[in-house]
């Protein structure tokens, strides 16, 4: 097999796993998660500063060589998501941006249509733009239109590790979409993020179910091998279900005709 | 004077944007602030003199998915 990379926007990627900076018990777990997984992209968040809370510094457990990921998570608008993403960029976060822009706070669904209007206006000022999106067809080709550079289908509610909810909606948008499809949200366990990727996902960001776990190293890890997995199955166009069994060994008898 | 301090009206009687965050017991190195809605890097925080009205947020990255 040549080598499988994966593109994003100017930039090429060996692992399929992205990773998430959020809920870990402790930020020291960050970067020993990031070096068993080899995930290469990781998200983080950005919020007004808490002077009772702790004020270490996530950016400072994150390797240089892993490319930072930030969130607009916080944005009820387009306007907010885009105040957010100039921030983070200034701050010297880089070009890469997640669009998160929710107004759902009981199911944190997103606001595919103000996720659409910042994605237009960022991607114009040249961020690689990452927009997570309810699965829906329509706002998968709108997004390509727009400039997006992935579009990131949640599977099921973030946080709720219930795997691909959104099954069939994520099969229909591998089909058409123009755009690398990244599966985001919801993926709570590695077979999870395998069977994405043999349905012909580009990739899947998996956060709370690598750092609520008892060792996130080790579930990095496990993650990381079912996305290979997961990859090396679909690039190997597995064949289809058969309803009747298909013999593997001869139908003869064992001496006879 | 008064000024708008993540997204609180603070009284306050800092002379520069240095001097606020050293009053707040925060930790420069990890902060970023925006002034009047524009980030202003962090060399510039002991010039830049805070006016009545300035809104100003002192922000920094957090984990987050």
């Amino acid at each position: 097999m040549t080598k499988d990379l994966l593109t994003l926007g100017n930039k090429t990627f060996s692992s399929r796993l992205l990773t998430g900076t959020g809920k870990f018990a402790s930020k020291t777990l960050i970067a020993p998660m990031l070096e068993a997984s080899g995930s290469e992209i990781i998200t983080v968040a950005l919020r007004r500063v808490d002077p009772t809370a702790d004020q270490g510094n996530i950016l400072s457990h994150i390797p240089d060589s892993v490319t930072l990921l930030p969130n607009t998570s916080g944005a009820r608008t387009a306007d907010e998501a885009v105040r957010i993403a100039r921030i983070a960029r200034e701050a010297g976060c880089g070009d890469f941006i997640k669009i998160e822009v929710i107004t759902d706070m009981q199911y944190l669904m997103p606001d595919n249509y103000e996720t659409l209007k910042a994605s237009r206006i960022l991607a114009k000022e040249g961020f690689i733009v990452l927009p997570y999106v309810m699965p829906d067809l329509t706002i998968t080709q709108q997004l390509y239109d727009a400039g997006a550079a992935a579009v990131m289908p949640l599977g099921s509610p973030i946080g709720s590790n219930r795997g691909l909810e959104m099954k069939s909606m994520i099969e229909r948008i591998i089909e058409i979409s123009k755009l690398p499809v990244v599966v985001d949200a919801g993926i709570g366990r590695p077979s999870q993020a395998a069977e994405a990727m043999e349905m012909g996902a580009d990739a899947v960001l998996v956060n709370t179910a690598i750092a609520t776990s008892g060792d996130p190293a080790l579930a990095g890890k496990a993650f990381a091998m079912a996305v290979m997995a997961g990859r090396m199955a679909f690039c190997a166009n597995l064949a289809g279900k058969n309803h009747l069994a298909a013999a593997s060994s001869p139908l003869t008898g064992f001496l006879g005709e | 004077m008064k000024i708008n301090l993540n997204g609180k009206l603070v009284e306050t009687h800092c002379r520069s944007l240095m001097d606020l965050v050293e009053k707040q017991g925060l930790n420069p190195t990890s902060l970023i602030a925006e002034y009047n809605f524009e980030v202003v890097k962090q060399e510039l925080w002991s010039h830049l003199h805070i006016k009545d009205k300035d809104n100003i947020e002192l922000l920094s990255f957090v984990g987050g998915g």
